[in-house]
């Protein structure tokens, strides 16, 4: 404790004086918290491209499978073959890559990576993480980790082509597809070092959120942001290392000649030297991540549209500690529902149903969550915002995309929708966009913090109805495809008479995916355009009651120039019956507004003064015993 | 009014802890679930029958007593600190640096042993998953001695003694998790091989 508080002061030492950086300790090398934010959030939206353009053409080869292709020779050279016709096995490489980019590399390092780096020392009023340096290699090491599956891109085999989630013995075994050779190689490679960048960024986020809060910040006073933050990094730092021991009995299957995966295996007429391994086992720990992983993607977002909901309401948020309860209960259930993943992997019936059971559980509070947005949108003074539009298409997105988790999470139903288009529109909704609008909204409400100036709201409005029309015209008719027996990750369906009748839905759906990812070069140009020509921003340009606004436009290397403010109320004290105003900063203490106190916190004042004074006493008794 | 207020109403400090040392209990977190999934398979794996049955290395007993024994004379060491006795520190963490090494080499005669078994890596998973265990706990064992060689650098050069612990708690911490570890290992493998 001595040695927080001695960490503290030297930083507010070091703030005094300036000190100038060079570009490469300021830019490239830095250790404030809030350079490495935006350098996740940069890499972010680099991966998200890359991972949006390979959707694009695996969705050409889905809507048009008879198009000829060959415009696209120049960037994709031989996966284009004479007649104009995507390769399969390349198909299957797009499907596993867009996966695992995006999950990994954009809603996991550009989600909680840019905010949990950029909000949790801001909003919990701390100098800079509890580890700068570490920080800093929990950044690069996401680079490396970004540089070598970009490189696995470009290899003549291709990159790794066994789905996100790399079963073996498909991935294990070289000779099964080009994508398993050096792409599923690099694939490892890169995920060992993402799974370092996380653990390191985790361990901090939690050092920070726990050790490092100002005076009066407690577990009670937390904006909810924080609270996401801080159960996201819990969960990584527990399901991660579980992914690292699947991968790594991967690596020995795969380069040293064990058997952990693999047995009675024969190809080409050849039977295969390995014996007594249990593919199933790696789909055991491989969900034991996977499934969590889902909430790291999630609850920051859903943390995020707490607070811009909240805001923009300007209201309190509804039921502030059953959304900590419902947190808390999605992070411990989210351990326990993993082989809802395998119900059809020849697991134990009786076993399925407990995991169904467990499973559906987590409806509640999901439920409860989105019972209090609602709560908290009605009759509120709701300021539409880009930011807010984007929390409320989350929530939107959420529910719809909820609702087919029921379905899917039971196991008899989910026997007829396994592999699917319905659990692709399923995860797509609930997961993926919702996570993507939490993302958005973050990056249009905190822009003013980053950058010191707005982001173009008109834009941020066509960015915002482009997209949400957009996510739900690609997304809600794969439900239908889906329950009509399309299979996931297959290249065509189309050979038999019953099954080409998807054609026209399948493109439609490519149509409005294209259009999709065009709308997003809006959001692209708005986003560099206002970082340097943006109008710029007020202190706290969404009259907003966290500690981040209270902050400098510019803050530097330390948040505050002065003493860190300390805090004496929750943060949603929006248009509290009284007050002067609609909001009242966290900083502001309650004795300073008693007209708008409540008759319990009243008490407080009182209280509070009493223990102020005693507190006095023994100072003054003490200095005077010194003396 | 209100401004007189505004200073005199002192605010709560938060609970806190050495952030360095909260940071080593959760490197230690993601190590023990590292080793929980690793045993689970086992567990699962072996549940599943077609498993290789064989006696451990008798020198397994040995390890751990040495690795046991390490840790009394590093806690040792660590109470010298305490006292500022900083020669019996140094002597506390040489013998407890060479018991590590030690260690790692029987450690090393017990994969010699299992080789004369006829269990190698390659080949029943019920042999491959103790060279994993072994190898894995060995080598965050490697990054144990190194941490502890750095430390006893480091006190050699007078920054470890009674006002100045942190280091050498977060040490001590570590190595009583590895020589914990591995005694959680071992009797894993006494009770389900």
């Amino acid at each position: 404790m001595a040695t927080a508080q001695s960490a503290l002061h030297s930083a507010t030492a070091h703030d005094d004086h300036e000190h100038h950086d060079n570009f490469i300790t300021k830019y490239i090398f830095s250790t404030d918290h809030k350079m490495i934010g935006k350098q996740f959030l940069v890499t972010g939206i680099f991966w998200a491209l890359i991972g949006g353009f390979l959707s694009v053409l695996f969705r050409l080869q889905l809507g048009f499978p008879e198009m000829d292709m060959s415009f696209l020779k120049p960037i994709l050279g031989g996966w284009i073959d004479d007649t104009g016709a995507l390769n399969p096995e390349f198909y299957l490489a797009l499907v596993t890559m867009h996966g695992t980019i995006m999950v990994f590399f954009v809603l996991t390092a550009g989600l909680s990576g840019t905010f949990s780096n950029f909000l949790i020392p801001l909003q919990i009023g701390a100098r800079d993480m509890a580890s700068g340096f570490m920080n800093m290699l929990s950044y690069w090491f996401f680079f490396i980790s970004g540089v070598i599956m970009f490189i696995s891109l470009f290899l003549e085999t291709g990159p790794a082509a066994g789905g996100w989630v790399v079963y073996p013995p498909l991935s294990a075994l070289e000779q099964a597809i080009p994508g398993s050779g050096m792409g599923m190689t690099l694939w490892l490679i890169a995920m060992t070092f993402f799974i370092a960048s996380s653990l390191l960024g985790g361990i901090n986020y939690i050092t920070t959120v726990i050790n490092l809060r100002t005076k009066g910040m407690s577990f009670s006073k937390l904006p909810l942001t924080i609270w996401s933050f801080f159960l996201t990094a819990v969960i990584g730092l527990l399901s991660f290392p579980v992914l690292f021991a699947a991968a790594l009995l991967l690596v020995f299957d795969r380069s040293f000649g064990t058997s952990f995966y693999l047995s009675d295996i024969y190809i080409g007429g050849e039977a295969l030297s390995n014996t007594g391994g249990s593919a199933v086992l790696y789909q055991h720990l491989f969900w034991f991540l996977g499934h969590p992983e889902v909430y790291i993607v999630l609850l920051p977002a859903l943390g995020i549209t707490s607070e811009v909901i909240a805001t923009n309401s300007r209201k309190p948020i509804f039921g502030y500690k059953a959304m900590i309860i419902s947190m808390l209960g999605i992070t411990i259930l989210s351990f326990v529902v993993w082989a809802h993943h395998m119900f059809v992997s020849g697991l134990n019936p009786f076993l399925g149903s407990i995991f169904m059971f467990l499973t559906l559980i987590i409806a509640i509070p999901s439920a409860v969550k989105v019972f209090n947005y609602l709560t908290t949108l009605w009759r509120g003074n709701l300021i539409f915002t880009p930011a807010m539009l984007f929390s409320i298409g989350l929530v939107s997105f959420f529910i719809s995309g909820g609702l087919t988790g029921i379905f899917l999470g039971n196991s008899a139903i989910d026997i007829q929708l396994h592999d699917t288009y319905f659990v692709v529109a399923h995860f797509h909704l609930v997961m993926g966009s919702a996570s993507f609008f939490g993302l958005m909204a973050g990056v249009y409400h905190w822009f003013p913090k980053m950058f010191g100036r707005m982001m173009d709201a008109k834009l941020g409005y066509i960015h915002f109805w482009l997209t949400f029309i957009g996510v739900y015209l690609v997304f809600f008719p794969m439900h239908y495809i889906g329950i009509a027996g399309f299979p996931r990750r297959y290249y065509t369906w189309t050979n038999f008479e019953f099954s080409s009748m998807y054609t026209d839905l399948n493109m439609f759906i490519s149509i409005a995916a294209i259009l999709t990812f065009v709308a997003q070069f809006i959001f692209l140009f708005n986003f560099f355009y206002s970082m340097y020509r943006g109008r710029k921003a007020s202190l706290n340009p969404w009259r907003s009651n966290t500690l981040e606004w209270t902050t400098p436009l510019h803050p530097g290397h330390g948040n505050w120039p002065g003493e860190i403010p300390s805090v004496y109320r929750w943060p949603y004290d929006y248009s509290k019956p009284g007050a002067k105003e609609d909001f009242i900063m966290q900083t502001v203490p309650l004795s300073a507004t008693p007209e708008s106190n409540l008759p319990h916190e009243q008490e407080l004042v009182k209280l509070e003064k009493e223990i102020i004074s005693e507190e006095e006493e023994v100072l003054i008794a003490n200095e005077s015993r010194e003396s | 009014m209100e401004e007189k207020l505004n200073y005199i109403e002192a605010a709560e400090q938060p609970i806190a802890m050495h952030p360095k040392k909260f940071a080593l209990w959760l490197f230690i977190v993601t190590v023990v679930m590292i080793f929980a999934a690793l045993t689970s398979a086992y567990i699962v794996r072996q549940s599943e029958g077609n498993w290789l049955e064989f006696d451990l290395p008798e020198i397994f007993w040995y390890s751990s007593g040495i690795i046991v024994l390490s840790s009394l004379t590093f806690h040792w060491a660590y109470i010298s600190a305490k006292k500022d006795n900083l020669q019996n520190l140094r002597i506390g963490m040489v013998i407890t640096s060479v018991l590590g090494v030690v260690f790692l080499v029987s450690q090393w005669y017990g994969w010699i042993a299992l080789v004369e078994r006829d269990v190698y890596f390659v080949g029943n998973p019920a042999g491959s998953f103790l060279y994993v265990f072994t190898g894995l706990h060995g080598l965050h064992l490697v990054s144990g001695v190194i941490f502890l060689i750095i430390v006893l650098i480091s006190s050699f050069r007078y920054k470890v003694h009674s006002k100045q612990l942190a280091t050498l708690e977060m040490c001590v911490t570590f190595w009583h998790f590895l020589g914990g570890l591995w005694l959680y290992l071992f009797m894993f493998l006494l009770l389900n091989h």
